[in-house]
């Protein structure tokens, strides 16, 4: 069993000199819309500029389309399609012939190795019918062995000026890996670039353990390990994979722990004498709060974003249902009213929507409503689909789907909000309780 | 939803009927232990009263709970009453009770809720006279399936809180 330290990785990025501002055109995909087209894009391979470069201008290029292609709002032109070279990366553009193909953006890029060893990753978008550069050429350096995270911050910058919203490729998941029977399940710690590429294990397989959650910085961890035979939370540092138990009661079970948006206090559940209430614990003072009272089950609080409200679930009206309360507690106001049973909330990182777990009729869904309660949607149905957690720019959520039966496995997937471009994430075995960090530095 | 809760109510009726009258409800003792409880080793005789395979087997470590219920079944009261008379002529063990879930439900519900089941036998176990120091409980949720398929024919054996004893005195 091996841990692997995480690489600290820094991206430096520099406007290029070769930069000019350009009026943005009239390229935009506006992501409210109801129904979306995928825009045609075409990502020419990038240009290596000396032969060190060489692999790593194709693959490059290859992530660049597999990310955009990916959020279902663009659709890559095959190469083999393609009427004009990109051999130079300040060759001017020939536009009729990405015209002809009907591609609505084109990304130029070059790379070169550096006399450091360093990766320096150049590139451009063109508006292809306005025939305008969209946005200025950006430079990032890097590190060669992180050649992916550039690709995603070139993706992240392309993604945004087409969409003006933020993006989210450079960005990684923990989750947990799961391996071995149904029956005696092997549960460990992992974490992954948001499209389910580098692997790296943060546990080895000797406690279940359980729902990790990133800190607002994505510097650390919080989970539940049964390390101790008891259920208790944990904190590891995702850097040098440090772990310590937080400092809660002992003889108290205590689960399901989310971070504060201040990174210092931590809300979870407690259970001691078959009652399940909410507190939090402040990292630094080491002080307890008890926000919940009730002989009912309150459990899975996340905070909203200004820090000011957390959503949970409690069974306090008989079944599991979603409230509001106040940072500090208080009478809670229910939210979910629909049919069936909710669980699992989680504010969104635009403050706008809860995302969250519904039971109804033997099915599992993932939805979405407003923080009040009002617009509930459903964008999944299936077996059991449970544990929304959401993309750093609140346009994509990720879960868990598990099938049923004596060989039944739990997968990742992801869905727009829209409901639209349900995917599996492609990760090697078995994986549950996914959760996104915010975008990396 | 009314109709199918019907449905799954008297599914499970049918599941504990069934478990009252078959002897071999838990096993000959040759299947993969759960987690957290003994391996096969060290059960002892099944026909020595004091022994940790006459506990499970014929005392029965486990009781069983109705869908989304920590209440007990008069049943699981006729298996507790038996754990309790045990663990009062066998003062030397303590026991953990360990409470489950089957998978149809949230992750994080599920380890409430079994909580709740394991406190439901521990409460019963201390009113029919088991000192409270001898019983700690842990919640697996639905962890730590027994049956493996997804029927109410396992779920039902799922739904669980068991009684796993530790020899030697605990505070």
């Amino acid at each position: 069993m091996t841990i692997l330290r995480l690489i600290a990785f820094s991206v430096a990025l520099m406007l290029a000199p070769f930069a000019s501002a350009q009026q943005s055109g009239p390229l935009r995909i506006e992501i409210t819309e109801g129904v979306i087209e995928p825009l045609p894009i075409a990502v020419a391979p990038f240009v290596a500029e000396n032969p060190a470069a060489a692999n790593f201008a194709g693959q490059i290029s290859q992530v660049i389309g597999q990310n955009l292609a990916g959020t279902g709002l663009f659709r890559e032109i095959g190469r083999d399609a393609f009427i004009s070279q990109v051999s130079s990366f300040t060759a001017p553009i020939r536009f009729a012939d990405w015209k002809a193909i009907n591609a609505q953006a084109l990304i130029t890029g070059a790379v070169s190795v550096d006399g450091n060893g360093r990766l320096v990753v150049k590139f451009r978008l063109f508006d292809v019918f306005s025939e305008a550069e969209l946005g200025e050429g950006l430079q990032f350096v890097g590190d060669r062995e992180n050649w992916r995270r550039v690709a995603h911050k070139v993706s992240d910058q392309v993604y945004s000026r087409i969409t003006g919203e933020t993006g989210y490729f450079d960005s990684r998941i923990v989750f947990v890996s799961e391996s071995g029977p149904k029956n005696a399940r092997q549960k460990r710690l992992a974490i992954m670039d948001y499209d389910g590429a580098n692997i790296q294990f943060l546990t080895d397989t000797s406690s279940i353990v359980l729902a990790p959650r990133f800190s607002p910085t994505g510097d650390r961890v919080l989970y539940t390990s049964y390390e101790t035979g008891f259920p208790q939370i944990y904190e590891l540092s995702v850097g040098n994979v440090q772990r310590r138990q937080l400092d809660v009661p002992a003889e108290a079970m205590t689960f399901a722990p989310r971070y504060a948006p201040d990174g210092r206090t931590v809300v979870f559940s407690l259970a001691q004498g078959g009652n399940t209430d909410i507190f939090t614990l402040n990292l630094d003072t080491g002080a307890r709060q008890r926000l919940t009272s009730a002989p009912s089950i309150e459990t899975a609080p996340s905070f909203s974003p200004d820090g000011r409200q957390i959503v949970f679930e409690s069974d306090r009206s008989a079944t599991q249902q979603l409230y509001v309360m106040g940072a500090g507690g208080g009478e809670p106001r229910r939210i979910s009213f629909g049919q069936g049973r909710y669980g699992t909330p989680v504010w969104s990182p635009r403050g706008d929507l809860v995302a969250f777990t519904k039971q109804n009729q033997g099915r599992f869904h993932i939805g979405v409503m407003r923080t009040d309660g009002s617009e509930e949607r459903l964008l999944t149905a299936s077996f059991l689909d449970e544990g929304p957690t959401w993309a750093p720019n609140g346009r994509v959520i990720m879960f868990t789907r598990e099938t049923a039966g004596a060989s039944g496995a739990p997968s990742l997937f992801s869905v727009d909000i829209s409901g639209r471009n349900l995917r599996r994430v492609p990760v090697d075995g078995s994986a549950s309780d996914p959760a996104w960090s915010p975008l990396l530095q | 939803m009314a109709y199918l809760n019907k449905a799954l109510l008297l599914t499970a009726a049918i599941a504990l009927g069934a478990c009252s009258t078959d002897a071999d409800r838990f096993g000959d003792g040759s299947g993969t232990p759960a987690a957290g409880q003994f391996d096969n080793g060290g059960l002892g005789d099944p026909n020595d009263p004091t022994s940790l395979a006459y506990f499970q087997q014929t005392v029965g470590d486990r009781v069983l709970f109705v869908v989304d219920q920590s209440t007990l079944t008069p049943q699981a009261m006729v298996t507790l009453d038996e754990q309790a008379s045990w663990l009062a002529n066998n003062p030397e063990f303590t026991a953990i009770i360990e409470g489950h879930a089957d998978e149809r439900g949230t992750r994080e519900y599920n380890l409430a809720l079994g909580a709740r089941r394991a406190s439901a036998a521990q409460d019963y176990l201390v009113s029919r006279g088991v000192a409270p120091g001898r019983l700690r409980t842990v919640t697996y949720g639905k962890e730590r399936p027994l049956e493996i398929c997804s029927d109410e024919a396992c779920y039902s054996q799922n739904r669980r809180a068991v009684t796993v004893l530790t020899a030697g005195l605990t505070g």
